[in-house]
């Protein structure tokens, strides 16, 4: 009895992970398509523009901070990783230092746009800031949810809530913090480097 | 361990689709009909919130045609209520800027608030999930979210009307620089707020589009093949995928235009801009053009959004009044398949006279006019279908067949419009109104009535009073056509679309008789609708009890008892064969089988 209610409950959790699975890619080509509109106009403006837009930025901080994201996307696959071994210790500290590195990230970032405001420029100083604001700020938005969605999962993998059946909770964090990453691995060349 | 697992997730999802949980019709009034998780309840409230802002939107377009055939006369009554405010001058006249909110809010309302969420949201939800014979949607949460997000984005919308200059007045295409800055438009505060609201629907959107694609992905019953799928179920699908690809673009458009009203940036505002006589303080470097390209490529896929699942109603309604099955459904399939595919690349045919490379239009032209391909293979297999058969002419079945004349027609007028030396001369004019409301109004709206007719019982376990069915059908097509209709006239001799004071143009003053003509028709059109809001209200309650299956269809909605169970299906079906197995010999001395009815031994069911 008790063997059959696990192997229903386990079919149960395989069955929805697959469907969450394949609802979070879904969702992320939507969000692909998000940032495409901005990268089309971006491309637009740029190669229709009689000069060159381009305003300098702070390249340390900006490598600094893609240094700082990629290392979470590493954490966060470990984290993945120690959920799929039910190892709950693995989880809790991985995750808890990918949300860490991420709210780093947000500070450098907040560090940077200080530097613009004390220096008077804003999104309405010329195109290029435009995009920059737009961008860097589309993408802080993204990084903040997934924040919000990773500290209400780490406390739920404290709690104990996940192991080798189910975890898909994790993957699709996973998922989504990879995403958010891949954009910003987009975003640091085409506005800081190029 | 284990232990842990169950409660832990009964606790976090108590009710996931298909997954077999089964937990009581919850009982308390908020959980049962506001929070509600029930794909049924959900359809039911996309249904009738897009129902009622119909009237809205409808109440607008009234008010609309008012000034175009007595312009700056005083609105009897309402302009008389509500002077001062609103669209409304001291005098209770319409005043020009007045006009243009009437016009753009009729158009967001209708296809943001009306059109997407009832045709997508209220029979798409409800008819999922009982087609392909699961629970429920693969995320029911998510589900009732995004009819709240819809609801919320409702707010912006309604409350734009009352804020200083009023509701958006830069057409519903908001095309920048009248939209992007402050004081090109006659609205200030309101055209910020619709962009809010559109962008929450939007949002609405996508997440209905990534619940019907799991759904219709990973929760077929054992059986139902891709190939049995019911029409409307895959018309269902391939809009998703619309919804999922394209509503993104105009999010990203509408961001960057929040942003141009907000921070003041300039995406969309070219350099040394010159408003109301002084340069813009605006920095510019942007280009106008660009809003047109991100808008349209959202929105011309949008334009199938409002089409595809109605052709799906279609068929579905077709196929049983004609107790044939349909004709050609692997083409029925690929058509609307390949009108997706071609939805994407056709964006630019709006923007002919943009000022784009004309070798661009060129292009834009030959896509476009390909469309006629796939549209014309289904005119003709819906043709096909008739042919033969043993036509039922009950209520759905009128609406249908309206549905497919008005289409023929709509489609024959955008093929002028496709052409891009035609359209040079019709673009703008009052024949782009007749052509889009022949397949918006005249193609979609015919099938949501035919459609709500036909599925009445499953919605609510009634029959719709069929005499006043009728008679709205009859007075719709009629007092439609002859609103419709001359607005090719009106387009053709010139007549400018949003333009608030014809009497201005001496060449306009010959067809001032006519768009009095067109007023009247759209007033008696209006009060048509009155017979269906009785009928809808009156037959919830009052109607004839339904029987499981008034109408003797195949597909599996047809096996469940009217009104539908709260979970669906007892025993979980298993198919048999496709869904359209009319007049089959399989059936014996009926003329329908069911899709989960057992083959009889020694015969091999059908294999359309």
């Amino acid at each position: 009895m008790e063997m059959t209610a696990n192997a229903t409950e386990a079919a149960f959790h395989r069955k929805r992970a697959d469907m969450r699975r394949f609802g979070m890619w879904l969702f992320l080509g939507s969000e692909v398509m998000f940032f495409t509109g901005f990268f089309a106009a971006y491309i637009v403006i740029r190669s229709a523009s009689a000069g060159s837009i381009v305003q300098p930025l702070n390249k340390a901080l900006g490598t600094l901070n893609t240094v700082i994201l990629i290392t979470s996307s590493f954490t966060m696959a470990l984290a993945v990783l120690a959920s799929k071994k039910g190892d709950r210790k693995g989880l809790v500290n991985w995750m808890g230092l990918t949300w860490i590195l991420g709210v780093v990230f947000l500070c450098v970032k907040g560090v940077e746009y200080a530097q613009h405001f004390s220096e008077g420029i804003y999104p309405s100083t010329d195109i290029f800031h435009a995009f920059y604001f737009l961008f860097t700020g589309f993408h802080a938005l993204h990084v903040i949810a997934g924040l919000v969605v990773m500290g209400v999962l780490w406390f739920r993998a404290r709690r104990g809530d996940f192991n080798e059946t189910y975890n898909d909770p994790i993957e699709m964090m996973g998922l989504y913090w990879h995403f958010v990453d891949l954009v910003w691995i987009f975003l640091y060349p085409a506005l800081y480097l190029l | 361990m284990s232990e842990q697992t169950i409660s832990g997730t009964t606790a976090e999802a108590p009710h996931a689709g298909g997954g077999g949980h089964h937990h009581p019709q919850p009982t308390s009034f908020f959980r049962r009909y506001v929070w509600s998780y029930d794909h049924k309840v959900v359809g039911k409230q996309y249904l009738i919130t897009s129902l009622c802002f119909m009237l809205l939107g409808g109440g607008l377009a009234m008010l609309l045609r008012w000034q175009i055939a007595y312009p700056f006369v005083p609105v009897p009554f309402i302009g008389h209520w509500l002077k001062g405010m609103f669209f409304f001058g001291n005098n209770g006249a319409i005043t020009p800027e007045g006009y243009l909110e009437l016009g753009a809010m009729h158009g967001l309302v209708m296809i943001f608030f009306v059109v997407i969420p009832l045709i997508v949201g209220g029979f798409g939800n409800f008819l999922i999930p009982l087609h392909i014979g699961a629970e429920d949607v693969s995320f029911p949460m998510l589900n009732a979210l995004s009819y709240w997000l819809y609801a919320a984005a409702s707010v912006p919308m309604l409350l734009s009307f009352f804020v200083d200059k009023g509701a958006a007045a830069a057409g519903w295409t908001n095309y920048p620089p009248l939209s992007d800055i402050a004081g090109a438009s006659p609205s200030s505060l309101g055209l910020t707020l619709v962009l809010v609201a559109i962008y929450l629907a939007g949002f609405s959107s996508i997440l209905g589009g990534v619940n019907f694609l799991v759904t219709i992905a990973k929760l077929r019953a054992p059986g139902m093949t891709w190939g049995r799928l019911p029409l409307l179920t895959w018309a269902q699908f391939i809009t998703a995928v619309f919804q999922c690809l394209a509503t993104p673009m105009l999010a990203a458009g509408a961001s960057m235009l929040i942003f141009d009203r907000v921070f003041h940036t300039s995406f969309f505002l070219p350099s040394g801009l010159m408003v109301g006589g002084a340069a813009a303080a605006n920095s510019g470097g942007g280009y106008p053009l660009l809003w047109q390209h991100i808008f349209w490529f959202y929105a011309h896929p949008a334009v199938y959004i409002l089409i595809l699942p109605t052709m799906g109603i279609a068929s579905e309604i077709l196929t049983t009044f004609s107790r044939k099955p349909v004709f050609g459904y692997k083409a029925m399939v690929i058509s609307l398949a390949s009108i997706m595919g071609l939805g994407f690349i056709v964006w630019g045919h709006h923007m002919f006279v943009s000022g784009m490379n004309p070798m661009l239009g060129m292009a834009f032209m030959v896509s476009t006019i390909f469309i006629a391909l796939p549209s014309g293979v289904k005119v003709f297999n819906w043709l096909g279908t008739l042919w033969g058969g043993n036509i039922r002419f009950d209520s759905p079945m009128l609406f249908a067949l309206g549905f497919i004349s008005m289409f023929i027609i709509g489609g024959l007028s955008g093929i002028f419009m496709a052409s891009t030396p035609a359209d040079i001369y019709l673009h703008d004019t009052y024949y782009i109104i007749a052509h889009f409301h022949y397949i918006v109004f005249g193609a979609t709206i015919f099938a949501v009535f035919g459609g709500i007719s036909f599925w009445f019982p499953k919605f609510f376990g009634r029959m719709m009073n069929e005499p006043l069915a009728k008679l709205h059908w009859l007075l719709t097509l009629v007092f439609f056509n002859l609103t419709f209709f001359p607005m090719h006239f009106l387009g053709e001799a010139g007549h400018m679309r949003r333009l608030a004071t014809s009497t201005d143009y001496e060449f306009l003053n010959s067809l001032a008789g006519l768009n009095v003509f067109i007023t009247w028709s759209a007033y008696y059109l209006g009060l048509s609708q009155l017979i269906f809001v009785f009928n809808f209200f009156h037959s919830m309650f009052y109607g004839k009890k339904a029987t499981e299956n008034p109408w003797q269809g195949n597909t599996l909605e047809w096996t469940l008892p009217s009104p539908v169970p709260y979970y669906n299906f007892d025993v979980p079906p298993v198919v048999y064969r496709g869904p359209y197995e009319y007049s089959s010999e399989e059936a014996g001395d009926k003329d329908w089988i069911s899709q989960s009815t057992p083959p009889v031994p020694g015969m091999t069911p059908a294999k359309h």
